[in-house]
């Protein structure tokens, strides 16, 4: 069915059976399953098809039609940079270069060493602090490309490499 | 010596900037008994400045604003109020013209934004919270309510502008006993987040307008859809909720009137087009978010196809404030077609951005100069954007439009949800198409020919401009495609796609034709368009841009000019970034 690692699909069972009306709540289902596995693992959306009567097609149909979904395993640290009107106004695009060039990934790519992945949202809504990114649950503002860098070395040295 | 309680402003821009370490490091200096205490507010929507710190008194007076508080300083400020020697604080204390940023709004949704602490709902109830709720099930019948908001003028905040009275009495006279309130709190418009600020800030001001607006309607459950990008007001609405449930203020005969009422959170998982009604519904409902055709309307057939109603944040924001002031007071505010107060997250190229909350009817000019302060660093205002991708660029010429749902449409932009994103002279306006384009090519949910691949196209013909390939009629070609897109969509989303090309063509033509015609960016801002060149008078001959440059463009000798080859220079700007003489043109 696909190529990908076996995985556990036990956790899944509790989050089937509180969600009362399978596909009325797909989008709920899916996002916990996110929360559980980090992605959407192919295995999992066979079985939520399954298990809630949906066909797979429209299972995947919904985990594709959101930005929030992803199919792919992310990195140890997801790099959200921010690519709403004020930081598009403010230099976004030069982040973007700068990151991209520095890490060798683009948008939703993850560096071989499965340490960072990279996606650009629509709006993290701080505005005004805007170049703005995420790592984590950490948010830095008024970036430069020069302030970007460094503190993705920073992660890099935490992680124990050499930069 | 007084009580008095130091107060950190905990929005999500506060805490992106620092304040919960601001918190923290406060929190770790004081000692159980003494007269200060530690809390936190909401947003205040003064973002330049954050984090913040206010100092009130037990009264709740305020006594001190400090601005961009550092973890370093919270030992200032506790021995400042420790001692009483206030003036050790003077500075950290806000200026005068940044304070004026506050004191020139009129502020009805944001009233207690950046006031109240959002978790304490006797913090709420201190400040007059549920009385308007009380007010209304105790002594109005639902018609009564719709009347005062006729009354009011309210008109949906969210962009389009519809008069939120005739959508309440439509779903009231739709038949049937189970009816929904649905509260839009997707705001997926890049550029605003005033509803995440309300949500955030005053959570219980949004749950005592949405059970009004079920009161009025008929509505046993309200379902808010809110964006999974804003996490901390998500988990602030639940808490709220959970508090309102406790206090028999959501429930089973709520008040112990004959009107039972739950709220529920639903996380939207990212899709722009879901700001569409009946896309929203069926997101609701589990499925891709796609919009279907009207009628039926959502007040006929919606959620469960059941009859439902559905606003924005900011529309329900001001319905406890109606309902306890009158509608009349409401409409005493704004101008001819538009009435109350509408709020705007001023952003860009600004000096004082944040959220800005005024009377209808003020000019853009006012907002963007008076109140934030014009353009920083000195530069020139080019542009405002307003609404988002589904709006358009004003210029300068027409900055003395009254904001009005009506003036604002007449210049081809639209009210939108309020984002205000202000554009200097550094930003391409062609390229402010492209990256609206990119949004709505990336954002169409791809059932209308129209949107799906117009957008597309209209994005292809933006790039090859941006990148010095744009050819005679293409300026032409965009406007076909615009007219096409508007007329073949079937939803706001299509329909207002091209507003940024119609409205950038309209304005600055001129940009347009600079890069088609001589392949010249006047913002400089496209990198393809742009010449590097060494000024032989500044050039000292210090070969650091030839050191530099990645593309063994630039030749010369030591202590002698050197010259950039236009042929091998891949226009990175790594010479114009490390020339220290100014030496280096781009033209």
């Amino acid at each position: 069915m696909c190529d990908c690692k076996q995985i556990d699909l036990t956790p899944l069972d509790p989050v089937l059976n509180a969600a009362q009306n399978g596909s009325g709540n797909l989008i709920a289902i899916l996002q916990k399953t996110q929360e559980l596995y980090g992605y959407l693992p192919m295995d999992a959306i066979y079985y939520i098809a399954q298990k809630t009567g949906c066909s797979p097609a429209k299972v995947l149909g919904v985990a594709t039609f959101y930005a929030q979904f992803r199919l792919q395993p992310v990195g140890k640290h997801l790099i959200m940079l921010c690519k709403g009107t004020a930081c598009h106004v403010n230099g976004a695009d030069r982040m973007e270069k700068a990151i991209s060039e520095y890490l060798g990934i683009h948008d939703g790519e993850t560096t071989p060493d499965g340490l960072f992945t990279l996606k650009q949202v629509a709006c993290l809504g701080c505005c005004s602090l805007s170049p703005v990114m995420m790592i984590g649950d950490e948010a830095y503002g008024s970036l430069t490309p020069e302030k970007a860098i460094s503190i993705l070395k920073d992660y890099q040295r935490k992680e124990g490499l050499a930069v | 010596m007084n009580k008095l309680k130091i107060i950190v402003g905990e929005g999500s821009c506060g805490i992106a900037a620092g304040a919960g370490k601001v918190y923290d490091e406060l929190q770790a200096l004081l000692q159980p008994g003494e007269n200060l205490s530690l809390g936190i507010t909401g947003c205040i929507g003064m973002c330049f400045l954050e984090p913040i710190v206010d100092i009130r008194d037990e009264n709740k007076e305020l006594i001190r604003r400090l601005v961009h508080v550092h973890p370093e300083d919270a030992k200032t400020i506790v021995s400042a109020l420790r001692s009483g020697d206030l003036s050790q604080l003077d500075g950290l204390t806000i200026q005068d013209e940044d304070a004026a940023f506050l004191s020139a709004q009129t502020r009805i949704a944001l009233r207690r934004c950046g006031i109240i602490d959002p978790n304490s709902i006797d913090e709420y109830l201190a400040d007059g919270g549920y009385e308007a709720l009380k007010k209304v099930l105790t002594t109005m019948t639902p018609e009564q309510v719709i009347e005062e908001i006729k009354i009011s003028g309210l008109a949906g905040r969210g962009g389009a502008g519809f008069p939120t009275w005739f959508k309440w009495n439509a779903a009231r006279q739709s038949e049937g006993t189970e009816k929904y309130l649905i509260c839009n709190a997707d705001e997926g418009d890049p550029g605003a987040f005033m509803d995440r600020a309300v949500i955030e800030s005053d959570p219980h001001d949004l749950i005592e307008g949405m059970l009004i607006a079920a009161y009025a309607i008929g509505a046993q459950e309200c379902v808010v859809y809110v964006r999974a990008e804003y996490p901390l007001a998500i988990v602030r609405l639940r808490h709220a909720v959970e508090q309102a449930t406790a206090m028999g203020l959501l429930g089973q005969h709520i008040m112990g009137m004959d009107f039972s009422c739950t709220v529920r959170i639903k996380e939207g998982a990212g899709a722009f087009v879901c700001g569409e009604e009946t896309a929203l519904i069926a997101s609701l409902e589990g499925e891709r978010g796609m919009p279907r055709l009207k009628p039926p309307f959502p007040a006929q057939k919606g959620y469960h196809q059941k009859p439902s109603n559905i606003n924005n944040v900011e529309t329900l924001a001001n319905v406890a404030w109606i309902m306890a002031n009158g509608g009349e007071k409401f409409a005493a505010m704004g101008t001819e077609n538009s009435k109350g107060t509408k709020v705007f997250a001023l952003t860009g190229k600004i000096r004082r951005g944040g959220l800005v909350e005024i009377p209808m009817g003020q000019t853009l000019r006012h907002v963007i100069f008076d109140i934030g302060g014009g353009i920083r660093d000195g530069k020139q205002f080019k542009a405002v954007q307003l609404g988002g991708p589904s709006g358009g660029c004003i210029p300068e010429q027409l900055l003395d439009t009254q904001i009005d749902y009506k003036a604002l449409t007449a210049t081809g932009a639209i009210m939108g949800s309020g984002g205000m994103v202000v554009m200097d002279e550094s930003t391409c306006m062609v390229g402010m198409a492209r990256f609206f384009l990119e949004f709505t090519t990336r954002e169409s949910c791809g059932k209308c020919v129209h949107c799906r691949l117009g957008t597309r196209r209209m994005l292809d013909i933006l790039i090859r401009i941006t990148e010095g390939e744009g050819q005679p009629g293409d300026i032409e070609l965009l406007e076909e495609l615009c007219a096409a897109v508007k007329d073949g969509a079937l939803c706001g989303l299509g329909q207002t796609a091209p507003n940024p090309v119609q409205t950038t063509i309209r304005y600055f033509r001129d940009e347009y034709e600079a890069h088609i015609n001589d392949k010249k960016c006047p913002a400089k801002e496209c990198a393809a368009l742009l010449q590097y060149s060494i000024d032989p008078a500044k050039c000292k001959g210090c070969t650091a841009c030839a050191r530099k440059c990645p593309a063994g463009a630039i030749a010369g000798q030591v202590k002698q000019t050197h010259t950039i080859d236009p042929a091998k220079c891949i226009r990175c700007g790594q010479c114009l970034a490390t020339c220290k003489f100014g030496a280096i043109n781009v033209g």
